[in-house]
């Protein structure tokens, strides 16, 4: 089985009131100098295949309209 | 005429949804692993929480075994209706343009709202969701304006999600799916404060007539 990562974000250009959520509260918390904050999703996984995992990425995992897609190994990390 | 009305595993809107369709005709559950419609005339894909939204909204029920004979029920010109969740998982099936994003507030949204149609006329409704954000890329926004697949707008002034152009609900571009986030199966008696909804429904058998 091969072990990945999938990592899923919002499509730029997209507004993403989570990442800007985050962003604003930050200051509060002394955390001066943080921007383009941006939520997303991470999915780990083991894969017989790893070659279709980006069909399975996109077909479910991630909505291509909306969203970006990593798939990262982590194989022998 | 005979509706058939999903139910997945996570539906909470689907009774009102039965009764509604049941003031147009006769109305029928059919469950997510049932692979045949049985007939019907019209879908409902009701409001809810299919498959506890997990994912995405809708996401994982356009692979229900329910939604892959839908696809082919559009396909082949029947007409379908999806109510909020239901409109979330057209728009995941690839049977309606765009998505649903997280509404822009970050709240979840309750309200009665007042929805414009196509031909400019009202309809108090209410709306209940957290992720009613309708977005698609700018061009096709245009092309879907262009085409007159939008079936209704939040009146001015009470978009309550920030949703692009005051978008409330699409058709597809043959027009026989149509997807909205308000709640026209929770207005079809005097008793809750409206019966605009029952205009939708009367709209879908009357497509059929």
């Amino acid at each position: 089985m091969a072990k990945a990562r999938v990592l899923i974000r919002p499509k730029e250009g997209i507004l993403d009131p989570q990442g800007k959520a985050v962003e604003r509260a930050l200051p509060a918390l002394g955390f001066e100098g943080v921007e383009h904050v941006r939520v997303g999703r991470m999915v780990e996984l083991e894969a017989e295949d790893p070659a279709r995992l980006p069909e399975l990425c996109e077909k479910l995992l991630a909505n291509p309209l909306i969203e970006d897609f990593e798939i990262e190994s982590i194989d022998g990390g | 005429m005979v509706w058939g009305v999903l139910q997945f595993p996570g539906s909470c809107d689907e009774r009102d949804a039965l009764h509604a369709c049941g003031l147009t005709g006769e109305a029928r559950l059919i469950w997510h692993e049932e692979r045949d419609l049985g007939g019907v005339d019209a879908i409902v894909v009701p409001g809810g929480f299919s498959y506890g939204d997990y994912l995405r909204a809708g996401a994982i029920a356009r692979f229900s075994p329910a939604m892959e004979a839908v696809a082919e029920f559009a396909a082949a010109g029947g007409p379908v209706l999806g109510i909020c969740n239901g409109f979330q998982v057209l728009c995941e099936a690839d049977l309606l343009p765009g998505a649903l994003l997280l509404n822009e507030n970050l709240r979840f949204v309750c309200r009665q709202v007042d929805l414009i149609d196509a031909e400019g006329g009202r309809l108090s409704i209410p709306a209940k969701h957290g992720e009613g954000r309708y977005w698609v890329p700018e061009k096709m926004l245009d092309a879907i304006e262009a085409n007159g697949q939008i079936a209704f707008r939040y009146a001015p002034g009470q978009n309550p999600n920030g949703s692009a152009r005051d978008i409330a609900g699409v058709r597809n571009e043959a027009g026989n799916v149509l997807g909205l986030m308000p709640h026209p199966e929770h207005a079809v008696d005097a008793m809750t404060g409206s019966t605009d909804g029952l205009q939708v429904f009367e709209a879908v058998a009357g497509s059929l007539v």
